[in-house]
């Protein structure tokens, strides 16, 4: 019975009804701020997505991820606000300026390995929070950016409204989401998981390291970046605190609890943090004392995350089920394997 | 094939690796053995370009590669396994192998976002080239395991398929038969003659003697990172300095 409804959840079909909620959702919600919160859970995942990049996938953990997405916040912003540029050229040069900027970061904090690559970034973010909050001249300090542009919808669309502003969000999730999927299968996304195996084995293999960890990093900041200039789109007002480890530590929870170098974890994982945090507002800072002691039990028992677990789970069982003489040669997929069988 | 001259390397004050001039027959089994510490790993990581050295040529098939990374002497055809092999443990043998090929293809972000043909082309290339490793090894039958599910000796054979799928001419092997019973260790020399009767070279650094002595052509025997013997397997268990590395040289033991 619970084979088949995991068999059910692999299905390609689960995707579409899953998209086909997300699409309701706002008639569904109760009323804007649900749509706001869902929105926002968007912006994170997709930012979430940028760091299983790096993180994930190629197994650098990046401390800095919070302080590209504040760049792409204040690039957007401050184009917009201080320059008067327009909302979608400055949204590329968000994008452009937090890939450029993850370059440079990138080639010298990746000569690191482990913690100390971690401890580097870590100093990395907190210069960006510095820089944010300190070069007043560039980014007015401690005040902020106000005034950002929204995105014009070509006379088509209002962008201000919550709901369009929705829309706009998922269809760049939507894209983020499609382009990890196709990294992940593809010979690529395999070079950074045997980056992940390990340096050493990684090189015999005849992999580049630096040339593909460096490429991780831009994929991941400019994530980062998309994920930032979406969010001064919407909020419209931003401070330093967007640059604040915190933000980090956030993403990498969420990454920790949906599924690190899965697939739907990313989504999945911030989607069920931020409702629960904002099921659980009441509680304020009190939260944590739910939050920490659940995340610990999660690490232990489940360090692969939610999916990762689920992934390890339904391909055991569909192993477990296909009788040793089929086993052989068979070149169908575990999850048609347990389909027939379930 | 694989010739070494004069090859040094010192870590601080420690010469890890002394003076030592090698060459490596094709189509050969060569062996490194030694008492711990005497300098084989680092000799292969040498040779593997994972380490530079301080002085010394390695010369590949005529062609000098003393200073290049690792990754472009893996693309030279010089194939490697370690004495532990760090695979993707939630992921299935196959899966684990297709990377193998990668060296060989030439696909990158561009082909990715596009999902070009010859995207296409080459992960079906990478794909066929690790069941055929895998078939290789003998273990087509678990390409749809985790390796987490799988036996020690198994591990060691995907170990062997994952190099192999680089298409080398010589494979580095760091102690293949460690951790794996009597039984199974003959099983993984016959994997090894097989390689050979495939036109590999073979280079192995291991520590049950009754293997080496059984598979191998020529033995090096290294010491305190000095090449102390060479020559066949009966010429260097009979040789004086070796016994004494092994058996420890105090006046009664050499008497």
């Amino acid at each position: 019975m619970l084979l088949k409804i995991a068999a059910l959840l692999m299905k390609p079909g689960a995707k579409m009804a899953m998209l086909a909620f997300a699409l309701v959702f706002p008639f569904l919600a109760a009323n804007e701020y649900q749509v706001y919160v869902m929105a926002t859970a968007f912006i994170w995942a997709i930012a979430v997505y940028g760091l299983n990049i790096i993180t994930g996938y190629c197994g650098q953990l990046n401390l800095a991820h919070g302080g590209f997405f504040a760049i792409g916040a204040y690039t957007l912003g401050l184009l917009t606000a201080d320059y008067g540029w327009s909302f979608w050229p400055a949204f590329v040069g968000a994008l452009v300026m937090t890939a450029v900027l993850g370059f440079l970061v990138g080639v010298v904090s990746l000569r690191l390995k482990e913690h100390y690559f971690a401890i580097f970034t870590l100093c990395v973010g907190f210069i960006i929070y510095l820089l944010l909050d300190k070069w007043e001249e560039l980014t007015h300090g401690a005040i902020g950016v106000r005034d950002i542009a929204a995105p014009y919808g070509f006379g088509l669309v209002d962008f201000t409204d919550t709901t369009p502003f929705y829309y706009l969000v998922l269809g760049f999730l939507v894209l983020a989401m499609w382009f990890i999927s196709r990294l992940s299968k593809s010979l690529l996304g395999r070079t950074f998981i045997a980056i992940r195996n390990g340096d050493e084995l990684a090189e015999s293999l005849g992999i580049n390291l630096m040339r593909n960890k460096v490429l991780a990093f831009v994929l991941s900041t400019t994530y980062a970046g998309l994920a930032g200039a979406l969010y001064a789109g919407m909020v419209r007002f931003i401070g330093p605190e967007e640059a604040n480890i915190n933000h980090t530590f956030d993403m990498i929870t969420y990454l920790l609890v949906g599924g690190i170098g899965t697939l739907s974890g990313p989504l999945l994982g911030t989607l069920g943090l931020v409702w629960i945090t904002q099921s659980l507002q009441f509680l304020e800072e009190y939260r944590m004392i739910i939050f920490g002691p659940l995340l610990v039990v999660l690490v232990i028992f489940f360090p692969r995350g939610i999916v990762g677990s689920f992934l390890t789970w339904i391909h055991r069982k569909s192993q477990a089920l296909v009788p040793e003489g089929k086993r052989k040669d068979s070149k169908v997929t575990p999850t048609k394997e347990a389909e027939n069988n379930a | 094939m694989l010739k070494v001259d004069n090859l040094t390397k010192m870590f601080g004050g420690l010469a890890a690796v002394s003076n030592v001039s090698v060459e490596f027959e094709a189509n050969k089994v060569n062996a490194i053995i030694g008492p711990n510490g005497a300098g084989k790993s680092t000799f292969f990581n040498l040779i593997a370009g994972a380490h530079k050295p301080t002085s010394g040529t390695i010369l590949l098939d005529g062609k000098d590669v003393t200073n290049l990374p690792c990754d472009q002497i893996a693309r030279l055809g010089v194939g490697r396994t370690f004495q532990t092999t760090n695979l993707f443990e939630q992921a299935t043998v196959l899966d684990n192998l297709i990377v193998g090929h990668r060296l060989r293809t030439r696909s990158g972000l561009w082909d990715v976002l596009v999902n070009s043909r010859r995207l296409q082309a080459e992960e079906r290339a990478c794909r066929e080239k690790a069941r055929e490793a895998l078939d290789f090894v003998g273990l087509s039958h678990v390409e749809n395991r985790f390796i987490a599910d799988i036996t020690q000796e198994e591990r060691k054979r995907v170990a062997f398929a994952l190099a192999l799928a680089t298409d080398p001419k010589i494979l580095l092997l760091d102690e293949p038969a460690a951790g794996v019973n009597p039984e199974e260790t003959e099983g993984l020399a016959d994997l090894m003659r097989k390689m050979i009767n495939h036109g590999l070279t073979v280079c192995l650094i291991e520590h049950k003697m009754g293997m080496i002595m059984g598979i191998a052509d020529k033995i090096m025997v290294l010491d305190h990172g000095e090449k102390i013997a060479e020559g066949t397997p009966e010429q260097v268990s009979n040789d004086a300095a070796v016994i004494e590395a092994y058996l420890g040289g105090d006046e009664d033991a050499a008497a």
